[in-house]
């Protein structure tokens, strides 16, 4: 098994705190680094004709956005301090994503953040680091 | 000041205008209502005459026989695709063959909801109850057959949609049977195919005002009415107006967003709740289909016969399902996908959950629970006083039958169903209103003034809609929805062997192993 570790990312600051992790355990274990951002979509949401229409353009904005707002900025932050890790940006259901990706990729470890809700709110929006929990298939590191 | 902002005041301005102007010039009459009904039903009647006339010498509209031949045309043609290529359609709608790359572009899946929100709706609540008022319980087996038959029109019409659209470098796309008519036509060296588009175009927005907009307006009209008593038609109208104004004007696409989330859950309480009663009456499920069939043959006594049942049949298929009128085309135009023939399968299974699961369980509530009035002596049924439709408990017709029959097994079930009925018609006018819109940017060009014409056009009809007589309205409605099928269908003839062509290609590639399933 290849050494690369995959971190979440989406700009918040838990995923800060996940990411400063993972680089740090990284760097002491020489693994690659992979940044995954993943925007939730699920292909069965309802959509009026107009919306329909726009989609792919707002996809690409969607993207274009992702990229240089959330991807470019700690890339380059992270370049300044001699890390160089790939990046990808994917759309769907999110664990089961960073799964997919962390699979695929035969990475050796899953890096997430938590955002500290619990209970119902974790419930009902369907909390990443739960699901992942309970079906990744690699070790996950969960950092609060 | 912001533009968006003073056109939008100024749409204001003139709807209000326009329908002061309505209410001045009436305020001598006895009622606005009756005098949109009159002005309304002289101003269209010719039009309705000339699509609804009858083969010489006979009492059937050439229209219903348009439909039929060539629903059964395509069917032969693609040998059966309806029922060849179901489980694959399946496939597609389940995201198997869907590249996990594309995540986040229009799944199959969305485009045959947003596709079903535009026809799932009064025509399956209120036409159904049409059909079976006149028809009797025979035009349900009409309508069955008519909704099989469609699924291959609709194949055939989506896959062009998808193949002929129009791609902008912003990455919005059009389509629909205006561009295929143009394009196709062009491609293939024949003729006329602009005045066809044009045809189409003008067509699609009379259908668009009209069964996309008055019938919706006029049937919530009526079942708010039947829950809070009779008022004035114009004053729903005004409220409707008012509210799809927001949306297609305003901008304001939480309003239609939430009814796109609301109509689904609410189409699936509609055909819960049908099941329900169906069970609740178990032991009639055997004499309900008898009534069918043999209504199906000999007409148990409904105005027309056998004939009258199955026009009736018929007729509220094509307007429930919309198969062959070229709506759906360019409701599925916009999906993204490298393969047209995919879209075309994916839209097949429309006509199939239309009519023949939801219309069908509509017709046989209002048979089961004897809503329908016959002589026991006999077995037929008996006709009201004109002897244009048959004697139904409380004289109910329309939505207000099919309200009444679900009442007899579920007392608060109205309240329900008035709710269902004003999120469908709003979701009907909501993609009908786009539909129309596709159809006037293609004459007029695209524009934020041209289409502010044609939105503020469509909310002045919601309010005639709402206030004309059911009649008028259902005639014209008909009429417009199915001029487009004439123009529709003639291309779809001609274009049927690219249809032909994509599908061969499709299949062998699949069986070839070159199409593969990403799950």
């Amino acid at each position: 098994m290849s050494n690369l570790y995959v971190v979440a990312y989406d700009g918040s600051p838990a995923s800060h705190r996940a990411l400063d992790f993972a680089v740090d355990c990284a760097e002491r274990a020489g693994a690659e680094l992979l940044i995954a951002h993943v925007l939730a979509w699920s292909p069965y949401s309802f959509l009026t004709p107009e919306e329909v229409e726009e989609r792919h353009t707002r996809r690409t904005e969607e993207l274009e956005r992702a990229k240089t707002a959330v991807m470019d900025p700690i890339v380059e932050n992270l370049a300044a301090k001699g890390v160089t890790p790939r990046t990808v940006i994917r759309y769907g259901h999110v664990a089961e994503v960073l799964n997919d990706i962390a699979a695929k990729e035969g990475a050796s470890q899953l890096f997430v953040g938590r955002t500290g809700h619990t209970g119902m709110t974790a419930r009902l929006f369907g909390a990443v680091t739960i699901s992942l929990a309970q079906a990744a298939s690699v070790p996950c590191t969960i950092v609060p | 000041m912001n533009p968006t902002f003073n056109r939008a005041a100024l749409a204001v301005g003139v709807t209000l205008a326009l329908m002061l102007m309505l209410v001045a010039g009436t305020a001598h009459a006895s009622s606005i209502d009756e005098t949109v009904n009159q002005i309304f039903a002289d101003a269209t009647g010719w039009f309705v005459a000339l699509i609804f006339s009858s083969f010489p010498g006979t009492n059937f509209p050439w229209i219903v026989g348009w439909l039929v031949i060539a629903a059964s045309v395509f069917t032969l043609y693609f040998a059966f695709i309806q029922f060849r290529a179901v489980g694959h359609a399946v496939a597609l709608v389940r995201g198997d063959y869907s590249d996990p790359e594309n995540a986040g572009e229009v799944s199959h899946f969305q485009a045959l909801a947003t596709a079903l929100s535009g026809t799932v709706g009064l025509g399956n609540i209120a036409g159904v109850a049409v059909a079976v008022g006149i028809g009797g319980p025979g035009a349900t087996f009409w309508m069955i057959l008519a909704g099989l038959l469609g699924m291959a029109s609709k194949f055939t019409e989506c896959t062009l949609g998808v193949k002929y659209r129009n791609e902008y470098p912003d990455g919005r796309v059009s389509g629909g049977p205006m561009y295929y008519l143009t394009k196709g036509f062009a491609e293939r060296g024949l003729p006329a195919g602009k005045v066809l588009a044009v045809m189409f175009s003008v067509f699609c927005i009379l259908g668009a005002l009209g069964g996309g907009n008055m019938f919706q307006a006029n049937q919530a009209h009526q079942q708010i009415a039947g829950v809070f008593g009779d008022f004035p038609g114009w004053i729903t109208g005004l409220v409707f107006a008012a509210i799809v104004f927001a949306v297609i004007v305003g901008g304001i696409k939480s309003i239609a967003r939430v009814t796109e989330k609301v109509v689904p859950f609410m189409g699936i309480v509609y055909v819960g709740a049908a099941l329900v009663i169906i069970i609740l009456h178990y032991d009639k499920i055997g004499w309900a289909f008898g009534q069918i069939f043999e209504g199906a043959f000999t007409g148990l006594g409904v105005a027309g016969g056998m004939v009258g049942a199955l026009i009736q049949g018929f007729r509220r298929a094509a307007f429930s399902n919309e198969a062959g009128v070229g709506s759906a085309a360019i409701a599925h135009s916009a999906v993204r996908t490298n393969e047209p023939i995919t879209e075309g399968l994916v839209s097949l299974l429309e006509p199939f959950i239309d009519t023949v699961v939801v219309c069908t369980m509509t017709a046989l509530v209002i048979i089961i629970t004897g809503q329908l009035i016959a002589n026991p002596d006999t077995g037929l049924y008996l006709l009201n006083e004109a002897g244009t439709a048959i004697q139904t408990v409380g004289g109910n017709s329309g939505v207000g039958l099919t309200s009444a029959a679900f009442a007899s097994a579920f007392d608060w079930f109205p309240y329900i169903l008035a709710l269902a009925v004003v999120l469908f018609a709003f979701s009907t006018m909501i993609s009908w209103s786009y539909y129309g819109l596709k159809a006037w940017t293609y004459l007029f060009g695209e524009g934020d003034t041209k289409e502010l014409v044609f939105k503020v056009i469509f909310c002045v009809f919601v309010v005639i809609g709402a206030a004309a007589n059911l009649g008028p309205v259902i005639d014209f409605s008909d009429a417009a929805i199915f001029a487009m099928a004439v123009v529709n269908i003639i291309g779809l003839y001609f274009l049927m062997p690219v249809v032909k062509k994509e599908l061969h290609s499709y299949m062998s590639r699949l069986k070839s192993g070159e199409i593969k399933k990403f799950t």
